[in-house]
């Protein structure tokens, strides 16, 4: 723990230290790891963290008298303040720890969806979201017999934002949309989008869906203005199943509960119940603690390698890949955006992807294969699917050339 | 066809026992693929295609002297390596025989721990429908 809180300049070979896996081989070839998008390595810290929490502290929170269960309970509200601080919100009340990005979504469909979206109102989202920011909204729209509308995306995969304008409207009543697309690494104008529907209504809610931002660039959620905020903190080097749902104070406290049970709760009795307060109201049932605690150590670890040192390497891998990958005969990258991070999905005329990702895995690299939870996107762009390789900050350009090599070796092989 | 369905799979498992490394195992599985050729193109259709596949694959049967054929085809040259093989070892049989074939080289070849995991492949789908051939055609021969 120690010396990764006090390292000051980035370098990689040290970096990659953290993250035992990146250590391990496949088929006895070092394991190249590009389906970062999908989810991240972690750091040795926020594995010990967890452990530490099962050795010496697990215990249920919020009701224990006794000492391990008042420092789970503490590590638990610690976690809190921590992503209040790493997203900028005005309170750790407005942090609420879902399952992930997909149970926030659906927990803000659920409860703040239901209550403010009527028949005839519109929801607008985009063509670049993933299936997680689709099909809640669907739903809703079903149940309430409202519309979805469609933000459109050019050639480059960047948003019409003249298009976005024009659907803006007296009946729009939500905007959900991507912070950063996961199948084409656009950055979105997320300020711009949520200052021109707060313009048109400042009672428009917008949701941002940060699943693939939260680990690439600072987020600020007041500089932003966004109503609601969501990620996972599987794709930010902490544990699966634990996610957050930010939301606005003011929008929380008057919405309805969406589990209820255990926790949420303030009185029960048989005559009815009284919830508890915001954030606990969203919170029904036994919380992940592990998740938090190991959440705690990701944040501090993205804090000490810095958004700057991150972001100046992804960018580094990123021209260095797009280059080489570009000199490949026959290879198309479906995702140009002037702004984007540090994924490229691609096609190679007449191969299937799913044939080059089992080429590519014969080699120790693992990318993503399909349609990544985007089936309208690839509609949008023609294709049935791509090979898609994401990277991290701890990826270097030895493994691009190790990729970039596995790839012609594969096109050779399945021309 | 003299050769029982589990002399050919011992075959394949021998064939598959020469190459060490995966990349040549699949080397040779594309090489198959390649090969497999004769689908009616015709038949790409909705109707013909196996159910449960990141690929396309379609799927056609023939039957004469109580012998099933299989005519196959996909979008990925892997799954149509895979194919191949499945045809090889099922092609030409009774529907009996294809409904009892354990395919048990699928395992001993390794492809089963390779290839299982992952619902991409279409394996067990394409298995399964040709299961369901053999078990329509007998049902008609009963009749
Ligand atoms: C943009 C985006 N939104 C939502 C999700 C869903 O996240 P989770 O599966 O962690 O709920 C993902 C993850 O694949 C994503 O990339």
């Amino acid at each position: 723990m120690q010396d990764i809180l006090t390292k000051k300049i980035f370098d990689v070979d040290e970096v990659r230290k953290d993250f035992p896996i990146l250590s391990r081989e496949v088929d006895g070839k070092p394991l190249v790891y590009f389906d970062n998008a999908a989810t991240s390595q972690k750091p040795q810290s926020v594995i010990n963290a967890i452990s530490d929490y099962y050795s010496n502290y697990n215990a249920n929170i919020h009701r224990g008298v006794y000492s391990i269960s008042i420092k789970a309970s503490e590590a638990y509200e610690n976690a809190k303040i921590k992503v209040k601080e790493f997203i900028n919100a005005s309170s750790e009340r407005e942090i609420i720890f879902t399952r992930g990005t997909t149970e926030a979504i659906n927990l803000i469909t659920y409860s703040y969806g239901l209550e403010n979206v009527n028949e005839g109102d519109e929801i607008i989202i985009s063509e670049m979201e993933h299936h997680a920011n689709i099909v809640p909204w669907q739903v809703l729209c079903e149940k309430k017999k409202a519309a979805l509308k469609v933000i459109p995306v050019n050639d480059s995969g960047e948003l019409l934002i003249d298009e976005y304008k024009k659907l803006l409207s007296d009946k729009t009543k939500i905007v959900a949309i991507g912070h950063i697309s996961n199948s084409l690494g656009t950055i979105n104008p997320v300020k711009e989008i949520i200052r021109l529907a707060k313009e048109k209504s400042k009672d428009i809610a917008v949701v941002v869906d940060g699943a693939q931002a939260i680990h690439h660039t600072k987020v600020d959620v007041k500089d932003i203005g966004a109503d609601f905020y969501v990620f996972s903190s599987h794709k930010m080097y902490g544990p699966m199943g634990i996610g957050v749902l930010y939301g606005r104070s003011e929008l929380l406290e008057a919405m309805p509960p969406y589990q209820t049970g255990g926790d949420m709760i303030s009185t029960v009795s048989f005559k009815g119940t009284t919830y508890n307060d915001i954030p606990m109201k969203f919170e029904a049932g036994t919380p992940n603690v592990e998740g938090a605690v190991g959440l705690t150590a990701a944040i501090d670890y993205i804090n000490c390698i810095g958004f700057e040192a991150i972001h100046k390497q992804e960018t580094e891998l990123l021209e260095y890949a797009t280059a080489q990958l570009n000199e490949i005969n026959g290879l198309r990258i479906i995702g140009t955006a002037k702004k984007k991070t540090g994924v490229i999905s691609f096609v190679v005329e007449g191969l299937n992807a799913l044939d080059i990702g089992i080429m590519l895995d014969t080699n120790g690299v693992a990318v993503r294969t399909g349609q990544h939870c985007t089936e309208p996107l690839m509609d949008r762009f023609g294709v049935p699917g791509t090979v898609r390789a994401s990277f991290a900050f701890y990826n270097t350009k030895e493994e691009i050339d190790i990729f970039v090599d596995a790839l012609k070796k594969a096109i050779e092989i399945l021309k | 066809m003299d050769k029982k369905i589990e002399e050919i799979e011992e075959e394949i498992v021998d064939e598959f026992s020469f190459f060490e490394s995966w990349q040549d195992k699949y080397e040779y599985i594309i090489e198959l693929g390649k090969k497999l050729k004769g689908y009616p193109e015709d038949k790409q259709t909705g109707e013909y295609k196996v159910k449960g596949c990141q690929s396309s694959v379609w799927l056609v049967t023939d039957e004469a002297d109580g012998r099933i054929t299989f005519k196959a085809d996909s979008d990925s040259t892997i799954v149509k390596g895979l194919i191949a093989l499945l045809i090889r070892v099922l092609n030409n049989r009774t529907p009996d025989e294809i409904l009892n074939a354990k395919l048990d080289f699928i395992g001993k070849t390794g492809l089963q721990q390779h290839l299982a995991q992952t619902r991409a492949n279409g394996l067990a789908a394409m298995i399964k429908q040709m299961k369901m051939y053999a078990l329509a055609y007998k049902a008609k021969q009963q009749i």
